[in-house]
This record gives structure tokens, sequence and C-alpha cells, in this order.
């Protein structure tokens, strides 16, 4: 199957995980189907074995019940002291975290992963506790019981009916390194259990009886069985999802975690990627924070047990599932179906029946409301009385007003007016003061227009047709006008997340610096979600607002890159939540006020704010990028210097000195020297003192052009200025040389910095003076084009030997043989100067013999100033 | 000229390394000046004032002050012709310096015929006290350098006797050359010179002009050349006197 393959993206990953858990601590799970199966009593052999191996293991926490077996066997291994927590004036005892994470031990025993923390503690749970040991480094080895598993929650529940409330997340046990089952058939348990071997608590006792029955225990050890064996499956499948992947539709509806969860035992079972949506249509706007905060949470039900969460909007619910479904190639849907279809289910089919009939994708439908996108009447928001007492005045005023006319008007009248008035309240009430108001319009109507007046009674079968026009008419009108409204809310609320993400986009894209940066982010937060926000680089920086405890929390958050603080699963006291801004918290953190009371973000905004991070850590990840390449190019630059200084030290610069050391000792060292020896030593001593001297000078001037901290100070010159400027300084060197200048009538110019511009040219020329023989021409041809002017220097003399004609513009590299009056950094030095200003430099052979240089620079850009007199 | 000829031309060396300050004492002893030594610039003012020598040597890298502060203190009550010799690679301190009223540079290494032509060109042009070197001063009303003739008062300038036609910007910018023959004129000191002080932004034209100048002055680029460009610093009209 093709599909099969991994594709880069994910091999990509599987190494950077590799790379991750080669710094983390390995995770081994004691996996059990109960209490009693002797996870802990296992934990402990192992950890024996591992101590007689001379292993750091220590004990941070234990639950023995104070079974001697288990006591006995814990022997030997040193205990962490538990901390103690005071809660309501009692003392709890706790795992220590930080106690741990200071002793840092090689091995570390945690028993019952699924314990809640006392308040108070720095996570809720303690599988928190665990992730944060193993990120630390630390091989942690823990107990678990497969009722715990947050996925398996819901059949647990169906299959022996405890509800169980402290679940621990399927990543923890995907993600450990070794799960050890510790296996019991259930009748050997039941038997432990009747000899007292099991640590049951007293209040539990009665719950504990229904549990432990040899059918639950059956399930239990079954699901346990396969739990462990879908985990090896999937260890052993090399490149993971299917490239098919399984959607499914959440809701604010209770029953939709459930769906959450059937997902995820499919899409592990297939080892498919999945995809947990939700639909936000113009309904969404209307339902209560009870609601919304429900579906946050099954969002991060989902998310935790590794699905992509996916929240669109849309007018109509089943074009934007369709339409997400194919975008992502998912090949089953998963949606809830009621047990007890509405009206309007029966009239046009179900979500999932509606979905089948578009084709093309399979859907299962699983039974409870979960799947319904449309909220549950019942908990949709309570509205503030007032509002029913203004639609209850209008009615009242519409009454009025007809009854002082009510000679004018006959019933049909009547009737329009109360709709009138009717759709007054619908276009600026909500749903249920609009319904009111048109049940009260038809009993006044009834009560103070129909004959027999002042009574309920109808005196005509007439009248009820009327009555029952006029109060569908008021429904209809008024719930499409309802619609019409949200629908205008909830676009407008979308235009506003879209226009201030796309304002920061624009902003973040000219910005150079981070403070403009995360102002934008600032700002964009405060004017749509209207909180407070902050972007902290390290989480000790300036920062009011800000009180020791939420600075603990962002601290933490920098540290371990997850999200903490308000609404959150650690560290949740305080106003404030803090997210990781970019992996590992690269780029800081940013934390968010949440003003206790206020409404509750929904998905679409948290949507928002993970968006707007993550283009503010692009944008700050694009500056970083900038200053850390030219950083490391600094760094390189600065290598290659010493490494030339090095090089240098030990022969370049040695020579001359020895040279002329050795000719002033032998002068002074022999008196009676003839003249004409004597001088020539002296004009070796010069010679050599010349060219050291040039060297030095060199050398200085081609490591302040390359290291670029000597900026390059442009002026506008005539090329020829420059190239007569270079013949001046090379005049006595050129001599006896023809030189032929060939030049354009019209005056080319270039920006440059005239004085290392020249110096590259006398380089060019003294090139040409010390490596051809006395006495042949030079010429020199200056030619220009829109696009720039070239300036050559050619030579007839023995030119370029084949394959050199890139090496000489190395550093020391020399024309062999080796002329004593080079420096062998002339060259190099050409080629930086030119390089800086944004031209080349080519050596080439030239017809008919000898060489040709020929340096290329861009023509000065703009006009220059009127040169005429 | 009001110097004793009992007594030699005194040169003040300020100067703190001793090599240098012994290579120059024995080459200018031997061409004929007396030499004072300093080898900081408080010392070198001291001496300045005690000895009032003909030139001063100053190097721009003192131990104790900047050589430029030298300069700007020594010009508050001299107009004794200042040579500064500094290192290579620092031309802005040169070009600062020149416009601070030193007459004239030397970069090390230098050989020690550029020295001698340098002090020459700077005791010729000496000023009479208190006359500011590039005010205008009176000059000779014809001058020839080489092939070249220029009669300042009848704005006519000849080459090998043909007469050639400038334009008045560039008559005034050789002029300026000529006046201070030998001796180079920084930028700045040209532009001010030919513009005023408003027209020291207008170095681009400057350089035009002066590649004008050229084109038409010194046709051959075989030939031995007239205007030296000290590149990064200014121009130089050659005197074959010096």
């Amino acid at each position: 199957m093709e599909s099969s393959r991994p594709t880069p993206e994910a091999m990509l990953d599987r190494v950077r995980e590799e790379e991750a858990r080669a710094r983390r601590g390995r995770l081994k799970i004691f996996f059990g189907m109960a209490p009693g199966v002797g996870k802990t009593f296992a934990m402990l052999e192992w950890a024996q074995g591992r101590r007689r191996d001379g292993g750091d293991v220590v004990i941070g926490w234990l639950e023995s019940h104070g079974r001697a077996d288990t006591e006995r066997l814990s022997e030997g291994l040193e205990r962490l002291p538990p901390r103690v927590v005071m809660h309501r004036g009692l003392p709890l005892s706790e795992f220590d975290l930080e106690g741990a994470l200071a002793r840092r031990p090689q091995i570390l025993l945690v028993d019952e992963l699924p314990h809640t923390n006392a308040p108070g503690s720095r996570h809720e749970r303690r599988w928190q506790d665990v992730e944060e040991l193993v990120a630390a480094g630390i091989h942690v080895v823990t107990t678990v019981n497969v009722q715990h598993i947050e996925s398996l929650g819901d059949v647990v529940a169906l299959l022996t009916g405890v509800v169980v409330s402290e679940t621990v997340p399927d990543r923890i046990l995907d993600q450990a390194d070794e799960i050890e089952l510790v296996d019991l058939p259930p009748d050997d348990l039941l038997q432990r259990l009747r000899e007292g071997k099991v640590y049951v608590p007293d209040q539990a006792v009665r719950a504990m009886d229904g549990f432990f029955t040899t059918r639950n225990l059956t399930a239990l050890r079954e699901m346990a069985l396969r739990r462990t064996a879908d985990r090896v499956g999937a260890r052993r499948e090399d490149g993971g999802a299917t490239g098919e992947a399984l959607m499914v539709v959440v809701t604010p509806a209770p029953e939709s975690a459930n769906l959450i969860r059937a997902a995820y035992r499919m899409a592990s079972r297939w080892r498919a990627h999945w995809i947990a949506l939700s639909v936000e249509t113009a309904v969404f706007e209307r339902l209560s924070p009870a609601d919304r905060e429900r579906l946050a949470g099954h969002l991060a039900l989902a998310q935790r047990l590794g699905a992509e969460t996916l929240v669109v909007r849309g007018e109509k619910a089943i074009d934007e599932i369709r339409h997400a479904a194919r975008g992502r190639r998912v090949a089953r849907l998963l949606v809830g179906t009621p047990d007890r279809p509405g009206w309007r289910e029966r009239l046009t089919g179900t979500l999932a029946e509606r979905l089948v009939r578009g084709g093309g994708i399979e859907v299962v439908a699983v039974p409870g409301r979960g799947g319904e996108t449309e909220p549950l009447p019942a908990t949709s928001s309570r509205m503030p009385l007032s509002q029913y007492g203004r639609a209850a005045v209008v009615v009242l005023g519409v009454t009025l007003l007809l009854g002082f006319t009510r000679h004018l008007l006959n019933l049909a009248d009547q009737s329009m007016i109360y709709l009138l008035g009717v759709l007054l309240v619908s276009s600026t009430l909500n749903r249920g003061p609009s319904l009111m108001a048109a049940v009260l319009s038809v009993a006044a109507l009834d009560f103070f227009f129909v004959p027999p007046y002042l009574t309920f009674d109808v005196a005509h079968f007439r009248y009820l047709l009327t009555f029952a026009v006029l109060l569908v008419t008021a429904v209809l009108v008024s719930r499409q006008t309802l619609l019409i409204r949200e629908q205008a809310e909830a676009a407008r609320q979308r235009e506003r997340r879209t226009v201030a993400l796309y304002q920061m986009t624009r902003e973040l894209a000219s910005a150079t610096e981070p403070e403009p940066i995360v102002e934008a982010l600032v700002r964009q937060v405060r004017l749509l979600l209207e909180r407070e926000s902050i972007l902290l680089s390290n989480p000790d920086d300036e920062a009011p607002g800000l009180v020791d405890r939420d600075r603990a929390v962002a601290r933490w958050v920098y540290q371990h890159g997850q999200p903490a603080g308000f609404g959150t699963r650690t560290l949740p006291g305080g106003e404030w939540t803090f997210l990781p801004a970019g992996p590992e918290a690269r780029h800081g953190v940013f934390g968010l006020r949440m003003t206790p009371g206020a409404a509750p973000l929904g998905p679409a905004d948290h949507q928002f704010i993970e968006a707007a991070i993550g283009q503010t850590v692009a944008a700050l990840e694009r500056i970083s990028s900038a200053e850390v390449a030219e950083g490391l190019r600094l760094h390189v630059e600065t290598e290659r210097t010493r490494n030339l200084m090095l090089s240098l030290v030990s022969h370049d610069l040695r020579t001359p000195l020895a040279a002329m050391g050795g000719a002033a000792e032998t002068l002074l060292a022999s008196e009676n020297l003839p003249a004409p020896e004597r001088r020539g030593l002296l004009e070796s001593i010069r010679r050599e003192a010349f060219r050291l001297g040039r060297l030095v000078g060199d050398l200085l001037e081609l490591s302040r052009i390359e290291s670029g901290r000597v900026p390059i100070r442009r002026e506008r010159y005539p090329v020829e200025e420059l190239i007569l400027s270079a013949l001046d300084q090379t005049h006595s060197l050129l001599a006896d040389r023809s030189i032929r200048f060939d030049r354009p009538e019209e005056l080319a110019m270039v920006d440059a910095d005239g004085t290392l511009l020249t110096e590259a040219l006398v380089n060019l020329l003294e090139n040409a003076a010390r490596h051809t023989p006395a006495g042949t021409p030079v010429d020199i041809r200056m030619a220009s084009s829109p696009a720039g002017v070239s300036i050559e220097v050619a030579d007839r003399g023995p030119g370029l030997p084949a394959g050199e004609e890139a090496r000489i513009f190395e550093r020391f590299h020399r024309g062999e043989p080796a002329q004593a009056s080079g420096t062998g950094l002339g060259l190099a030095l050409v080629m930086a100067i030119v390089k800086a200003h944004g031209g080349t430099v080519r050596a080439l052979n030239r017809d008919g013999g000898g060489a040709i240089f020929r340096i290329e620079l861009p023509a000065a850009v703009g006009g220059l100033e009127a040169a005429r007199a | 000229m009001n110097r004793p000829s009992s007594e030699l031309p005194r040169i003040l060396l300020i100067e703190d390394e001793p090599e240098v300050r012994r290579f120059l004492r024995t080459s200018l002893t031997a061409q004929g000046y007396q030499v004072i030594e300093a080898t900081n610039g408080r010392d070198g003012l001291a001496l300045a004032g005690q000895h009032r020598p003909v030139a001063v040597l100053l190097d721009l890298g003192l131990p104790d002050t900047d050589g430029m502060a030298v300069l700007v203190q020594l010009r508050e009550w001299s107009s004794v012709p200042v040579i500064v010799v500094s290192a290579r690679g620092q031309e802005r301190q040169k070009v600062e310096a020149l416009d601070a009223g030193a007459d004239d540079y030397l970069t090390k290494p230098f050989g020690l015929g550029e020295l001698l032509a340098r002090l020459r060109a700077a005791l010729r042009h000496r000023p009479a006290d208190g006359d500011d070197a590039l005010a205008d001063g009176v000059a000779d009303a014809v001058r020839r350098f080489g092939r070249l003739t220029i009669d300042t008062t009848a704005h006519r300038v000849l080459v090998d006797e043909a007469p050639v036609h400038l334009t008045p910007i560039e008559f005034r910018i050789l002029a300026v050359l000529a006046r201070h023959a030998g001796r180079v004129v920084t930028q700045k000191q040209l532009l001010t010179a030919v513009w005023g002080p408003s027209g020291t932004d207008r170095g681009d034209s400057l350089r035009v002009f002066m590649t004008h100048l050229r084109r038409k002055l010194e046709a051959d680029p075989t030939a031995p050349r007239l205007f030296h460009t000290e590149a990064g610093v200014g121009y130089r009209l050659i005197d074959d006197e010096g």
C-alpha cells in the first residue's frame, strides 16, 4: 500500500522525537487490570534487582498500604521524605517533586500514577509530576491500572458500572519506554481478596464489592491485555499513520466525550491520524458559558488523546464538516446520533443520515446526542428577566395603541400590528422573549379584540385560524430575524479576528526589532479579547502586574515549554494563563490575564491566540535567524583572520625579519667589509623592512575590510579619477613601461570608497609590474554600460598557469617563482575590496599572451548633480 | 624668510618612538637641519615656544595626548609649517589634521626622499607670521609647472605654450592648487576655496571637475603627471622645483 510509506515529514518527526528521547529519562510502567494484582510488589522486586546491579534507585512514593511483605521488599532502598501539605487543617503527605528533582537519582519509583495531588501542589496530577521528572532526565518507574486510562474510562464505566474520575492520558502510556503487564487470573485475584491480601479502603468496600466480580475482572483483564498488545503493535509498526484520517465531530453535549474516546480507540487500532472537529455556526454565539466550557474541555480531551483539533466557522455545519473532511483526506467520520430524533430530524434526517447522503465518506453514527451540532435547548443561555419585561411592555404598548384606535381598525389590521410588535421584539431581543411576545400577542388579540371581548373564549372558528396564522407567522418571522442577527454577529466576530490577524501580519512583516513585534501582539489581543497580555522573553523580565506567584508559573512554562496557570492542569492558581512562545518556549512565555468572572474564551478565541502567538514566533524567528547568521558569519571571519595571523607569524613575518637581523649582524661583526657588499646588505635591510611594512599594512587592511566592522564610506567618483590616482601611486614602479589607457569619452561613475578602490587598483598595477618582465607594456581599459563599469589591467607577461585563475586570489598565493617583493596578500585584498563594493574580479589569460585582471562594479545609482560650469 | 644664516634651520620633532627619532635625527642632521626632539605633546608645545622651529614633524599617535590636540593648541599662536605623520588606515585623522591647519602629511612607513620633499615644499611656502595659508595670499601672477603655465591675473592657462580653455570653476580649482603647489590641499579646503563655506557637500562635483581638468591639462597618461590624487585626502599639484 502506497500510503503506508512514511512521508519525509513523518521521518523527520521521528528523528526529532528520538533525539528528544535521548535526553529524556526513560519511563517504565507496571500495568495491571485491577488493584491487588501486585504491581507495587513487582515494581519493588525489579528495583531491588537494579539496586543489586549497582543502580542509584530511590523510592519517591510508595503505596504499601501497611502490608508487611511490601514494606519488607522496600528495605535497603533509599526513600525520599514526603512533602507534608496542610489541607483544611489536616496534614496530607504528598510525593515531593522538588525534592526528587534536587536529589536527581538515576532511577525513581513513583507508585500510583493516577493520583490527584493535594491543592496547592505544582501539578494537579501525579502523572504530570512524572512527565516533568522524565523530561528532566530521570528514569521513572510507576504503576497504573487499566481503568485509569483516559480513553477506556467510558468502556470501564459501561462494563463495571464504576465511574473512574482519576484518569491518566493515553499519551503517557504510549510514550512509555517499557510497559510491563502484571497479570493475575481473575479467580486468583478474588482468592487473594478473600484472604485479605488486597488493600481496600473501608469507605470503598461497597463499591468494590460490585467491582471485584469474575465478570468485571475478566473484562478488565482483556482490556489490559489488549491495551498492551495495541501498544506493542504500534511500536512494531514502522512509519506510523496510514495516511488516511479519522474525524470526529465534537459538540458541547456531554456525550461528545464518549464519542471522542471511541474515535481515539478506533484511530489507535488503525494507527490513523485523527482529527477532532468543532463547527461554530451562528448558534455558537448563543451557547451558555457552561456549554462553551464543556466544548473547550472536549477539544482539550481530544488533544490529550493525540488528536489534531480543528475549529471551523460557517453557516451550515454539514457543509463545513464535508469540506473539512475532504480537505484532510478523512476516510471515516464519527458523529453522534440522537436516541430520540426531534421533529426536524424526522423531517430532514439526522446529521449522520444527511452526511451519508452526501456520499464519498464512511460515516459512523454513534448513539447519543453527542454528534449533533445544535446546542441542547435546555442549557442555552439564561436571559436576563428584563428582556422578558421589555417584550411584555412592547405587547402592552401595541394593545394600548389598538385599544385607542379600535373603531378605526378591523381584526386583520390589528393582527398585522401585533405582528409588527413581535418583529420589533425579535429584532432587538433574544429567542425566549420573542417567543413570549408572539404568544402574548395572540392572547391579547383574543382577549381584547375578538368577541366575546375580555374573555379568552372564541366566538367563531374563523378566529382560531387567525390566531394560528398569527402565531406561526410571528414565530417564524422572529426565528428568521434572530437567525439573521446571529449570523451577522458571527460574521462580525469572524471579521474582527481576521482583521486583527491580518493587521498583525502586516505589522510583523515590517518589524526588524523584537519590541514592535511584541507590542503588536499585545495590542491585537487587547483589541480583540479585551484582555491584558504580555510576552516575556525571559520570565524574570520586568513586567508590571505580575505577582511572584504568576512569575513562578511563567518560569515553569519557560523551563518546560508546556502551558500552565489559570484554566490548565498545572499551577492553576492566579489570574494568568501562560503559554510557551515557540517550541520549548524558545521565544519566551506569553501570558494572558484571565480576569475571574469574565466570559470564558471560545475555541475560536483560543485559535486566535494560537495563531497570534504563532505569527509572533515566526516574526521573532525571522529576526533572530538573521542575527544568528550575521553572528556566525562574523565568527567564521574572525576565526579565519586568526588562522591567517598564525600562519603569517610563523612564516611570512619571520622570513624578512631573519634576513634583516642577519644582514645587520654581519655589518656589525665584519668591520672591514668591502663597500659594495656593505651596500648590498644595507639595501637588503631596507628592502625587507619595506616589504614587512607593506605586508603588515595589507594584512591590517584586509582584516579590517573583511571583518565588515569598518563601514565602507561610499562617495561618487569618476572611475577615471581612481585609475589615475592609482597610476600616480605606482608611477615609479611602472616607470619603464609603456602604459596605454583606453577610456570612453563619457565619464563613468561609481559609488565607492575612493581610498579602498584606489588601493585595489594599485595592487593590480603592482601585481602587473612584479610579475611581468621589465619593459613589457601594461594596458588599462575602462568601459561602461548601464549595468556597470569594467576596469581591466592587462599585461604581456607569462600569463596564468591553467587552473590558477581563481586560486591567485587566495591569501599568500604567489606566482612561481616566488617574487621576493610580493606579500601574497595583494590580490586577496583586491578581491575583498571589490566584493565589499558589490563587484566581481576575475583573472583571465589574454589572447596573444599575458594576463587580464577584470574588475566589474555596479554603476552608480541615481543622477549626479549637474557638473557643468 | 628671517632665518639667521649663522644658524641651521631648526626642525621640531614630536615623536615617541626612539627608533624613528634616531632615524629622523640622523638623516635630517645629515641634510643640514638642526633637530629638536620631544617625546610627548606637552614637551613638544613647550619646545615649540622656546625654540621657534621652522617646521614641526608631528606624530599623530602620541602617548600622553592626541597629536590632533597638540596641533590645535599650536595653531592658536603659531603658523609654523606642520607635517603630520600617521599610520596607514588613519585617513580620517589625517584629513582632520590637514583641515585643522596641518600643512602636509606622511604615512608610515615613509622613505627619506618623500620626507625631504615634503619638508622643502612646506618651507618654501612658509607664510609670513599671521598669514593664513589658504586665504588669498599674494602669489606670483605667472607660474610654471612643467609644461603648464598659469597666469592668474590674465586668467590664462597654457600647455606647451598653447592656450587651453578652462571654465571659471576649473580655473579657480587650478589657481587654488597652484597657490599651494607641492602641498596637499584637502577636498574640504578646495571646496571652501572654490564654492565658499556652503560648498562642502559638493565632493561629487569636485571630482568630476578634477577629471575634466586632468583631461584638458595632462592628456597623456604616461607622461609625468601634474596632479596627484591623494586617495581619501585631497589633491596635490606637483611642483618640479621640489
